[in-house]
């Protein structure tokens, strides 16, 4: 691999025009991911972006790598066959809060238990965009839209939580305009083997503007978002101002720190991406704005079996214990007999 | 195994009673889905096909997996015809019912042919299950008037088979439809060593010495009992010389889809969502995996398409098999697949309905689903398989089109061909067809929807391959580059070319053929499963003297470029379908013939008889 040509973010640029709104998150997301490509080593015909329908799904079409925009709510669905069918691939799933969550929430449930080797990443904006602007299943209770006229009376789900639910073995959030955390988080995906969910926190500046300006500001940042570090405790907040989280009982309260205050001393939880159970991530993906700071970061990263090794090896075992398939073998077994001329 | 038909015959105890040759037979074995009269069924037909005789069956059982016992609603039946001659169909009468128990002889006895004989377990007949299964008053006076009644107390005798087994009454109870089947055996003389050898392979211990002990004893009840004076012998049939076995439709049609790998030199992806009449198929080639075949039991309907699209997009042959409620669910990631040209074969193994319906009967009322089933103008092949055999070779015809055309593909099968069987003729490997897979590997000039000037096949370029990367997907496609347009000439150009495409096919086609004379008063055409009950009342209507002939149609789109003749030649046409008339509107409004609809949606097969019945009809009216 590595004797391939060094590529570059114009290699994984399609010709095509793209035709997000302006201002849109999906054009940071899209620069990050092309920028993102060339460092992964892998050549560029392995690529496939799979989507379905929505504004997020228009994705594959500006790459410059296999692409298939399926219909809605699906592409998890065909990303497990072109996965089962070429496991060398590297196959990544760009699907929206509408998409992933609504029309294709059994899919996207199933394509994270079954733990296959790709990448989904679930762009939240909290609405839906490309059929103007009805409420998702993401949006906040009370949200007024053309379909909601006096508030929505759905309760939202919570994306962490439920692919942490379904078994997933990555899950990670990140945000669509911090370039350096959303690459870094999508090379920790692609690097896990297994099923990596990655939801990205998405501005949707014409129907549900600034719904996660709290985290995309970087000044606001620094009050609003708990950043997840594999052996670091939970502590966020201005250098004069920290604050960390314990968790008791897998209930979460936050602590005030002093500046010199140790925070593992304090009590304060020190974040683990590999715990046995999920109970510690579901604690983690429990926080919500404004009462907690919103984590980003690996929530968890546990090893699993992939569906196309065990798929593989259930293959190569029958081939060594049976032989290799014989058509005239398998047609003439079990009673047969003979009419003679 | 090898074995001759004479062989087998010797392998069974001799009779010392009178023998009476006759030239066929059908037997209905009838009880609760709890007595095994599945299984009953087919070992009985097993051992018959051994016999060498011409044989189909007919299995009718309840969905419900054990409906109260007793009950008209949990009554199960198989029915198996066999002959020294030529037969099609499972008969539209059977000369002998075996009836469990009284509800499964209130809901058959009305079908046996008068005068037959039925065969009853009169220990189960009582006033508490004469009551479960409607009967007021004792039926039996009245069976005796109507047809040749032996009461055989099966249960009292079968005990007496297992006394000395550690069993308990229950589980030696569970073994007396093997004391009926050795009882069966011994009447039409077949052999009891291939129920033997399958019951050693199956069970062992007690259980194992139960079964093969009330089979032995019923088959010297046989012998001994005064009940049957005669016994009767049904010669082998003339049948083409080969190697047979038999098959149902649906393991054939899983054997098409690992032969169809196995002849393209490609691994074989088949997604699947259990359902009623069409999971048997995915059991079967799961068993295959040193075949390479990979299956997904996919979490729904629409799923198991889509990841069997996807697989197809990356090079593998790729299948979904499902029945009517699931074939809906699969039309919207089927239209994707239209508009992505990408090859794959869809199974529609179709059941009664609507809705849920009657999910183990018979019907062929999905024809305009899997043609027009999809928004907007989205043409794709469909093909009929109409035998149980038929079903593998119409797999391998269906992958051949999906791949040299580089579209999806409906292959449309039916309740009654999925669980009948037939003796089928095991083809040599070599004669079956090869169709060259050839995946495009030159970037030069590569374009993902430039065609092939014959076939207009769009190139199969997957993924892996440097230098085609490519984007496929649902939007409106540009000629040639495949980039999204919404351009309105463009549009029709391409709706116009998918549609050409599906029409080419049929220059790839055989000629329908006409059984009997190919012109003259009057044509039955039919399609898929009912080809025996046609074909067969067809031949006997010809045999007295009427002028008939009959054709029946495989490829359903494109219709072979023959047909519109073959119409023409027949002053009336005939086309009795398990639906409302579904191909006949196809006719009319594609040929402008006035052809007829006989149209039949109870579930069950057509009968002979009723065919026969409107042929004559309709000779009569031309007179
Ligand atoms: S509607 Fe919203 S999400 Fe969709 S492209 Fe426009 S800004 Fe982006």
């Amino acid at each position: 691999m590595s004797d391939n040509p060094k590529l570059t973010r114009k290699d994984f640029t399609s010709d095509q025009d793209v035709r997000w709104c302006p201002g849109c998150g999906d054009y940071s997301i899209l620069a990050n991911v092309q920028r993102l490509m060339p460092e992964l080593d892998i050549p560029r015909e392995n690529f496939v972006f799979v989507s379905g329908i929505g504004c997020s799904s228009r994705f594959p079409y500006y790459m410059n790598t296999y692409g298939f925009h399926t219909i809605h709510g699906r592409a998890p669905a065909f990303a497990t066959g072109i996965k089962v069918s070429h496991p060398e691939l590297s196959v990544w799933v760009v699907t929206g809060d509408g998409d992933g969550l609504s029309i294709g929430g059994n899919h996207l449930l199933h394509a994270i238990r079954r733990n296959l080797d790709i990448q989904l990443l679930l762009f939240n904006n909290r609405v839906y965009g490309l059929t103007k602007g009805q409420y998702s299943p993401t949006s906040l209770a009370g949200m007024k839209t053309k379909s909601s006229p006096v508030g929505s009376i759905d309760h939202p789900i919570e994306p962490i939580s439920f692919a942490l639910g379904a078994g997933a073995s990555f899950v990670a959030r990140t945000v669509d305009v911090d370039a350096k955390h959303l690459q870094e988080v999508l090379r920790r995906a692609q690097a896990h083997r297994g099923m990596s969910f990655v939801e990205i926190l998405q501005n949707c500046p014409v129907y549900n503007d600034d719904e996660w300006l709290e985290v995309e500001d970087r000044k606001q940042r620094v009050e609003a978002a708990l950043v997840l570090q594999d052996g670091q405790p939970l502590v966020w907040g201005p250098e004069d101002q920290r604050r960390g989280i314990r968790i008791e009982d897998g209930i979460p309260s936050i602590v005030a720190l002093d500046p010199d205050d140790d925070p593992v001393s304090k009590g304060i939880a020190v974040h683990y991406e590999r715990h046995e159970t999920p109970a510690y991530a579901f604690a983690l993906a429990s926080f919500q704005r404004p009462a907690f700071p919103l984590p980003l970061g690996v929530f968890r990263a546990v090893e699993k079996p992939t569906y196309e090794d065990l798929l593989a090896s259930e293959v190569s075992h029958s081939i060594e214990k049976e032989g290799p398939g014989d058509l005239a073998q398998l047609l003439n077994s079990g009673d047969t007999w003979t009419v003679d001329a | 195994m090898s074995k001759n038909p004479e062989a087998s015959a010797e392998d069974s105890v001799p009779t010392t009673k009178t023998v009476e040759t006759i030239a066929r037979v059908a037997i209905r074995f009838t009880g609760d889905s709890g007595d095994g009269m599945q299984l009953t069924g087919t070992k009985f037909t097993e051992s018959t096909a051994l016999a060498g005789n011409d044989l189909a069956t007919l299995p009718d059982y309840p969905a419900e997996i054990r409906a109260p016992a007793g009950t008209l609603a949990g009554v199960s039946g198989f029915q198996v015809h066999f002959s020294s001659e030529d037969i099609r169909t499972p008969a539209d009468h059977p000369d002998v019912l075996v009836a469990f128990n009284p509800a499964a002889l209130r809901a058959n006895v009305d079908d046996v042919r008068p005068g037959g004989m039925v065969i009853i377990n009169s220990d189960s007949f009582n006033t508490k299950s004469l009551a479960k299964a409607g009967y007021s008053d004792d039926p039996l006076p009245d069976i005796r008037q109507r047809f040749k009644l032996v009461e055989v107390p099966l249960t009292k005798l079968n005990r007496e088979a297992t006394q000395g087994l550690d069993l308990s009454a229950r589980d030696a109870d569970r073994s007396k439809n093997f004391f009926a089947l050795g009882i069966m055996y011994w009447l039409y003389n077949r052999p009891m060593e291939p129920t033997i050898r399958w019951l050693e392979k199956r069970f062992k211990g007690n259980v194992l010495e139960a079964n093969i002990r009330v089979l032995k004893a019923g088959h010297a009840f046989g012998e001994t009992t005064e009940l049957f004076p005669v016994s009767f012998s049904v010669p082998p049939a003339k049948i083409q010389p080969g190697t047979y076995r038999n098959i149902t439709g649906n393991t054939a049609l899983a054997w098409g889809v690992i032969a169809a790998g196995v002849q393209m030199n490609r691994p074989v992806f088949l997604g699947a969502y259990p359902i009623t009449p069409a999971s048997d198929v995915l059991h079967e080639v799961a068993r295959y995996r040193n075949f390479g075949v990979k299956t997904m039991q996919a979490e729904d309907e629409i799923a198991a398409i889509s990841a069997t699209i996807g697989a197809s997009f990356s090079g593998d042959l790729a299948f979904t098999t499902t029945s009517g409620p699931g074939f809906v669910l699969k039309q919207e990631a089927l239209g994707l697949a239209v508009m992505a040209e990408l090859p794959l074969v869809v199974v529609n193994i179709q059941r009664s309905g609507p809705s849920t319906g009657m999910p183990t009967k018979i019907e062929q009322a999905d024809l305009l689903l899997a043609l027009h089933g999809r928004n907007s103008e989205s043409p794709l092949p469909v093909i009929a398989a109409n035998s149980p055999g038929d079903c593998f070779y119409s797999v391998l015809e269906a992958t051949r089109i999906a791949v040299e055309y580089m579209t999806p593909v409906v292959l449309l099968s039916d309740g009654f061909l999925a669980n009948s069987a037939e003796p089928w003729a095991i083809p040599d490997v070599d004669s079956l067809v090869r169709t060259e897979v050839t995946f495009r590997t030159n970037p030069d000039d590569f374009h993902p929807y430039s065609r092939d000037p014959d076939t207009l096949a769009r190139p199969w370029a997957i993924p892996g391959t440097p230098g085609l990367e490519h984007r496929i997907g649902g939007l409106s496609k540009q000629n040639v580059t495949g980039n999204v347009s919404y351009d309105p000439k463009n549009n029709q150009q391409m709706i116009d070319l998918r549609a050409e495409k599906v029409a080419r096919i049929a220059a790839s086609l055989p000629p329908v053929e006409v059984d009997g004379p190919d012109s003259g008063e009057l044509l039955v055409l039919g399609w898929g499963g009912t080809l025996g009950a046609i074909t067969t009342a067809v031949e006997e209507a010809r045999e007295a003297g009427a002028s008939v002939s009959s054709a029946h149609l495989r490829h359903l789109n494109p219709f072979p470029p023959n047909l519109g003749d073959v119409l023409r030649s027949f002053n009336q046409i005939l086309v009795p379908e398990l639906n409302s008339g579904q191909l006949c509107s196809l006719l009319r409004s594609q040929f402008l013939v006035n052809a007829q609809s006989m149209g039949k949606v109870e579930g069950q097969p057509f009968q002979v008889e009723e065919l026969r019945a409107r042929i004559q009809s309709m000779l009569e009216q031309e007179r």
